[in-house]
């Protein structure tokens, strides 16, 4: 398995990574070594060995349905870039 | 060349929970915008989603309810993209093990035919926000009081052929989350939404078109009209390039996504299959592997609410309704009880039909409110459909009395007939006093009667029968009038 630029601006893209030109090959480059452990580890035989969904061998807690977070909107907007009659502001929206 | 259509359906189905699918934020439809947003809704750094264990019994109610398997271990992934009310820039969801595998619903046609729609699977999952797209200075506002509501997404095979057979379906899906109660059901306050795929192909083909998506539609009409347009566009595009082979008709079509607008009747492409989202699913780190056992479903199934289906059939035995009007009155969990307690108070099982999907149907219509908001109750319905059974007053008055109930329901039956002078005209001597006068008040009329040939006169007795109730100020009993004034203008013959 190997990657090349035009994949890694796509998947930049996708995740909206910056990625300069100057930094591409040198980006490029590092992911496919990434890319050459996973083809060692597919290397290894796993027929008979369920896919693994959580590192951790447990499974998921569940809390009950009660309503315990009051309303914190003053404070959460303070992080926003902007906010107005209690809505975040984000550059517009077109359809 | 003669079409086929193939239509599926994946359906969002609002849970009604308290709290949200990962948090203790609330639900509640309606409150001021981002009141009820908290850090994991927003997203924020270093918090923990936990699974509401309602959200995740309500998926299961809904997997037992269409005889699906209930997967024992299901998994969360992420759904990757970007968009302004997605806080998280993921979307938690289910792929590969959902809650709810294979199932399927019985839908029932207009000609009384019922085919089976066959369920791919159903998975939990969260909302996202909302976009206000009204201009703050070239900004779009955004309210995520509805991001991280529990939903299920309700994945349907391409089983439908039509418009009909595809609003039956969502009809019937309707029906079963109310009745289980796992969904308030409010059409409007967007608690279920439907995403249409639509394809066609010449008749017999086996192999599938092209197909479009069609998103968000929110009502039943809506989505008949859009389909029946997607359907014909489709169709119109195929055949004005001449497309004659399977392989150029699947590629006269463009695999997109499509927006019907049910206000202006308009459908547009939102975006096509090359620029398609890539949403790199992985399984979200944050949350384990969902495990539930046997016993678990078992308790859910034990207390399984009454189904649509079961309580039609109970309905056709225990008040021997027809199978349309049990079909009507069964469909909806509050339509049902409500009928069955206006049943129990007037002990006339189909006059109470009549009236539920009659009078207060067209009540409910025309003032689009649903029959858990109405002031007038179901022992209020029933004393009224008694008075008529027992004769104290005609299906006439009854009408009357009916909205003046709904206009003040903190009266009685007995006492509005009373306000306005008693049930109907018992003494017929009364009535007689009244027909008598009519007749002696319309002696153009009478002439033209004695005039007419034996076969009009019944057409013309009408005029007679309307001036009686006028001047009984409906009281009297139409077939009385007829009988009394029959006899009184063949005397003067």
């Amino acid at each position: 398995m190997s990657i090349d630029r035009s994949e890694v601006e796509k998947i930049a893209h996708l995740a909206r990574l910056n990625i300069t030109e100057e930094t591409l090959a040198a980006t490029t480059r590092s992911l496919g070594e990434v890319l050459a452990l996973v083809d060692e580890l597919q290397a290894v035989d796993t027929s008979g060995i369920s896919p693994l969904a959580h590192p951790l061998d447990t499974t998921q807690r569940l809390r009950a349905d009660e309503v315990t977070e009051p309303n914190r909107r003053e404070q959460l907007q303070e992080n926003a870039p902007a906010a107005e009659d209690g809505l975040f502001l984000v550059p517009k929206v077109i359809d | 060349m003669k079409w086929e259509t193939v239509i599926g359906l994946e359906v969002h189905v609002q849970l009604a929970t308290q709290s949200k699918i990962f948090s203790g934020a609330s639900t509640a439809f309606g409150a001021e915008p981002n009141t009820q947003a908290c850090a994991i809704d927003l997203g924020l750094p270093g918090v923990l989603p936990v699974l509401n264990e309602e959200a995740l019994r309500y998926a299961i109610m809904f997997g037992l309810a269409i005889n699906a398997d209930i997967n024992k271990r299901s998994v969360f992934d992420r759904k990757n993209y970007f968009y302004p009310d997605l806080p998280k820039g993921y979307q938690t969801t289910q792929m590969d093990h959902p809650i709810v595998g294979a199932g399927e619903v019985e839908i029932q046609l207009a000609d009384g035919n019922k085919r089976t729609v066959r369920i791919h699977h159903a998975h939990l999952e969260e909302d996202a926000g909302k976009s206000l797209h009204e201009d703050f200075h070239n900004m779009s506002g955004i309210d995520l009081n509805r991001a991280g509501t529990p939903l299920i997404e309700i994945v349907s095979e391409p089983d439908m052929r039509n418009a009909e057979e595809a609003v039956a379906y969502a009809r019937k899906l309707h029906s079963i989350v109310t009745s289980l109660g796992i969904c308030d059901g409010e059409m409007s306050q967007g608690s279920m939404r439907f995403d249409v795929n639509i394809s066609v192909r010449p008749q017999g083909e086996r192999e599938f078109g092209t197909r479009t998506e069609t998103k968000n539609l929110n009502s039943f009409k809506f989505m008949e009209e859009a389909i029946e347009k997607e359907v014909a566009r489709q169709i119109e595009v195929i055949e004005a390039c001449g497309a004659d082979t399977m392989e150029k008709i699947q590629k006269a079509i463009t695999q997109e996504t499509r927006l019907y607008n049910g206000e202006t009747g308009e459908a547009k492409s939102m975006r096509s299959k090359e620029e398609a989202n890539d949403y790199r699913y992985f399984p979200c780190p944050d949350l384990l592997p969902v495990e539930i056992d046997d016993a678990y479903i078992d308790v859910l199934r034990d207390k399984l609410p009454e189904l649509p289906d079961a309580r039609e059939a109970r309905f056709i035995e225990q008040y021997q309704l027809s199978a349309y009007d049990a079909s009507i009155l069964a469909d909806e969990a509050d339509m049902a009880s409500f009928f069955e307690a206006v049943c129990s108070s007037s002990g006339d099982a189909k006059l109470s039909a009549n009236w539920c999907m009659g009078e207060l149907s067209a009540r409910l219509n025309a003032e689009e409110i649903s029959i858990r908001d109405i002031a007038l109750s179901a022992e209020q319905l029933g004393t009224l459909i008694a008075r008529i059974t027992d004769g104290t007053i005609s299906s006439k008055m009854a009408k009357d009395i009916f909205d003046t109930l709904w206009k003040s329901p903190d009266k009685t039956v007995d006492a509005i007939i009373e306000d306005q002078g008693g049930g109907v005209i018992a003494d017929s001597s009364e009535l007689e006093g009244m027909i008598d006068e009519v007749i002696a008040n319309s002696d153009k009329q009478v002439e033209n009667y004695r005039k007419a040939t034996e076969d009009k006169r019944p057409k013309m007795l009408g005029y007679f029968v309307g001036q009686v109730m006028k001047l009984s100020q409906g009281k009297a009993e139409p077939k009385q009038v007829n009988e009394i004034l029959l006899k009184k203008l063949n005397d003067l013959l």
